[in-house]
């Protein structure tokens, strides 16, 4: 599946506070639904770089839902304010417009194609990455794959999305646990917690682990699952500015030398096929 | 409908080098890449003798209208090119300029033999800003080197030569002389300024390499200046580029004597930008845009 050639208009349909977080809708009519891992390049029409010169380039965000809308597909994106690209999607109102490109970059596998013998999968997600664990939580629940998700924080004001992403009727779904570093909401103490305790039990070896989060949080989550010979995809992040092979920023080390491009190679990215989750 | 160096291209809207991977775009993209290709010609990534993985990350990082880049040349080396990357490009609908860096005469003698020979390839061009490892100087900072290295690569190919100009020199206008003197039958600028920025979370250099190249529309004003003296005092062809992100940037580059002009990090932000800049060239928008 490849996505249109070139970047697109489209139409900002909601966008709203979760927690320290936003979560804004954008309907698109012309691009096919993404597949979970998938990526968009995303600027808003206006006011991207006519005040101080930045942000200049799109900024590179995983789609964290998507749905059939009356016409085309909705997109939802999980952001955090961190800088001029992220706190300008953050202003975003209904009825503007933003230039997107994708779906990019390549998506999750399910356990069986990652482990023939794997029955079901354990997600860990971190912070803003927690985005991509919903949309692919939603597709292994729909194929009725077994799973846990486990979801950290770092405190209150930087969490968010649980509400719109994780819930059913009001109530945080069954599968999912939460950690937090400064225990305001389950677990006090790193979400990797989990995801030891979880892979030291008899069955760790039946699940695929899936993660996405901070560089660090990403690096425990690999060094665990070769601790524990379980097979790992980490949804990955590095700074880049095309999304679609042009620009050769967004380098990650292999593990035999060289460097692959997140974006085209990406970025989903088995444990064993980097070297170590470096600070890009 | 533009003539460049005797090739006919169909619009002078060409891509700078090392910013658009036609075979990654089209992995991305598909086919409709090609059914729409947005450059006139197409100019590959700089290739070198031997194969390169390029610079440890961090390899960008964002500017005021712009960005810094040490990307450090990744492309597979000679023999990698010619078997694996050469066939695909030339499935592309336009004419393709390949651009090669050694740092010795010699190799850059080997690489410029072997590319020309190949009838997929039109143009050559010549990324000269390396030093030479027999003199340690830049190449293309050194009008006598620059010379030098035109005399000895003018008699392995009639295709046409272009050298493409760095910006980091007192006098590019004098390095441009020294090119067409030694044969050259092109030059194209700007190449990237030599640029750093601070990561304010450590107060170290932002980029691994410790500095890079600066692009976008924060250089075009210096882009057209250094066009306007390097036009000025040669008659081969210029490519024009540095900042280009609208039809009505290429007219300036045009109107000071750019035969074409390139687009490079305009590319990053819309996929398309090659063909959108053609097409507000031809129909003169943006002459309506206001001048205040």
């Amino acid at each position: 599946m490849t996505a249109p050639f070139g970047r697109r208009l489209c139409e900002v349909a909601a966008n709203e506070a979760s927690g320290g977080y936003r979560i804004f809708s954008l309907l698109d009519h012309e691009g096919p639904a993404p597949e979970p891992g998938q990526f968009y390049m995303l600027a808003t029409e206006h006011r991207w770089d006519e005040s101080g010169g930045r942000p200049f380039v799109p900024r590179a965000i995983s789609v964290a839902e998507a749905a059939p809308a009356r016409t085309g597909t909705r997109l939802d994106f999980l952001v955090e304010g961190v800088g001029p690209g992220t706190d300008r999607l953050c202003e975003l109102e209904a009825g503007e417009e933003v230039w997107v490109t994708g779906p990019l970059g390549n998506s999750f596998s399910t356990p069986k194609q990652v482990n023939p013998e794997a029955a079901g999968a354990i997600l860990v997600g971190g912070g803003i990455g927690i985005a991509p664990m919903a949309i692919w939580r939603r597709f292994l629940v729909e194929r009725g794959i077994p799973l846990r998700v486990l979801l950290g924080f770092r405190n209150e004001e930087h969490s968010g999305g649980l509400q719109e992403l994780f819930c059913a009727g009001g109530t945080l779904c069954p599968d999912v646990r939460l950690a937090t570093e400064d225990g305001h909401a389950g677990h006090q103490g790193y979400v990797t917690d989990l995801l030891a305790t979880m892979l030291a039990g008899d069955d760790a070896g039946s699940a695929v682990v899936y993660s996405c989060g901070p560089l660090a949080m990403l690096e425990v989550v690999r060094a665990l699952c070769a601790e524990h010979e379980v097979a790992c995809e980490l949804a990955m992040e590095s700074p880049m500015a095309c999304g679609f092979g042009a620009c050769f920023g967004c380098a990650v080390p292999k593990p035999d030398g060289g460097y692959m491009r997140l974006c085209v190679d990406g970025p989903v990215v088995r444990g064993d096929a980097v070297a170590e989750v470096a600070h890009a | 409908m533009p003539d460049f160096c005797g090739i006919p291209l169909a619009h002078p809207v060409i891509n700078a080098s090392g910013t658009y991977d036609a075979i990654a775009a089209r992995k991305v993209f598909g086919d409709e890449l090609l059914a729409d290709f947005p450059f006139s010609a197409f100019v590959s990534k700089t290739i070198t003798p031997e194969p390169r993985a390029g610079n440890e990350p961090r390899r960008i990082w964002e500017t005021p209208a712009g960005m810094i880049n040490s990307i450090g040349l990744p492309n597979k080396g000679l023999e990698g090119f010619l078997a694996e990357d050469l066939p695909q490009l030339a499935e592309l609908p336009v004419p393709l300029i390949v651009s090669v860096m050694a740092t010795n005469p010699e190799d850059f003698s080997r690489l410029v033999g072997a590319v020309a020979a190949r009838e997929e390839v039109a143009a050559i061009e010549l990324n000269v800003s390396c030093p030479n490892v027999h003199s340690g100087l830049i190449v293309g900072e050194q009008p006598t080197e620059t010379e030098a290295l035109l005399e000895r690569l003018r008699p392995l190919t009639e295709k046409p030569l272009i050298v493409k100009l760095t910006p980091n020199v007192v006098a590019p206008e004098a390095v441009a002389i020294a090119a067409e003197s030694g044969g050259a039958d092109a030059v194209s600028l700007i190449n990237t300024l030599k640029a750093s920025a601070v990561d304010p979370a450590s107060r170290e250099p932002a980029l691994a390499a410790g500095h890079g190249g600066l692009s976008g529309p924060a250089v075009r004003p210096i882009a057209l200046q250094q066009l306007r003296a390097v036009t000025a005092v040669t008659e081969i062809p210029a490519v024009g580029m540095g900042g280009i992100s609208s039809g009505a940037d290429a007219a300036e580059f045009l109107s000071l004597g750019a035969t074409l002009v390139a687009v490079g990090t305009e590319s990053f932000r819309d996929p398309r930008a090659g063909s959108r800049i053609a097409n507000e060239l031809e129909t003169k928008v943006y002459e309506t845009a206001s001048r205040l």
